[in-house]
């Protein structure tokens, strides 16, 4: 059983993941913050039910999860469960694969991906469905594995992996559109790169 | 030892570290001897980690980890709520 006096010491550190999460959930600041206050504060009152040893990153975000689905579901009268359509596999690599071998092989440093502009990737992601665009966050962005998710989630793990790997595709379609829109489909990689990127990458 | 229709369809599952060893182990045999496979999964392992790495940079805004702490204080009537109850 956890001690509630060294919940903020235990805690803490992983407010910058929880508010990364939180801001790709809600996808604003204010609604964000509240977020993650509403989090750790349910986690502070709930602490005693924690098992120590367990993984505490994972029950901070099974809460964050929770309130989230709680806070902006509970106005809707049923969950919004979004379809995405039908999009073929290997979407953006069918498309940009080439563009990212050339690329390879004219410098190993930058990898041709990094192009797309961190506020751009953000919004691919936060342009999702919330039925897609959580699991998509937990574990692309979180690393948690299938069965955490699932149990994050309450849903099964074989929805969990469907919801993934159609949110994954409509996740580049919403890439290659940028990539479409700004040259990075040419075949002079390099060049379209000091042309766009000015704010872009650096590091 | 797997075809490609086989390797590919375990791309998901082989980057989000969820296969058995010995599934894994014959993936990693097929993509060894397969230039297009290799280059596919390499594609998305890239795209994984620009995602990861570009959505979880977001700045701390300024005051809340000071708010986030005054939580622990200030919820003195235990209800969950920040005040007293309404």
């Amino acid at each position: 059983m956890a001690e509630q006096s060294t919940f903020a010491d235990q805690a803490m550190q992983y407010a910058p993941q929880l508010y990364s999460a939180a801001l790709r959930m809600t996808r604003n600041q204010a609604d964000a913050e509240d977020l993650v206050q509403e989090t750790y504060l349910r986690g502070f009152r709930a602490f005693n039910s924690f098992e120590q040893g367990t993984n505490l990153r994972a029950w901070l975000f099974r809460i964050l999860t929770n309130a989230y689905i709680n806070r902006y579901r509970a106005k809707q009268r049923r969950p919004v469960e979004s379809d995405l359509g039908d999009l073929e596999d290997l979407y953006l690599y069918r498309r940009l694969g080439s563009m990212e071998t050339a690329a390879a092989s004219l410098s190993a440093e930058e990898q041709f991906l990094d192009l797309f502009p961190d506020a751009e990737v953000k919004q691919a992601l936060e342009g999702l469905p919330d039925n897609f665009r959580l699991p998509v966050i937990l574990a692309d962005v979180e690393g948690f594995s299938y069965k955490e998710i699932a149990e994050m989630l309450e849903i099964p793990i074989g929805t969990v992996m469907s919801r993934l790997h159609r949110g994954r595709k409509a996740m580049q379609k919403a890439l290659f559109a940028y990539a479409e829109a700004h040259g990075l489909t040419s075949s002079e990689p390099e060049q379209t790169q000091t042309e766009q990127t000015g704010h872009t990458t650096d590091g | 030892m797997a075809d490609c229709k086989q390797t590919l369809k375990e791309l998901d599952a082989f980057l989000d570290g969820e296969l058995s060893q010995q599934v894994r182990t014959q993936i990693n045999e097929h993509i060894e001897g397969c230039v297009d496979c290799l280059q596919t999964f390499e594609f998305h392992a890239e795209l994984k980690t620009v995602i990861r790495r570009k959505c979880s940079n977001d700045e701390l805004p300024p005051g809340l980890l000071a708010k986030i702490e005054m939580c622990f204080d200030e919820d003195f009537d235990g209800d969950g709520i920040i005040g007293p109850a309404e």
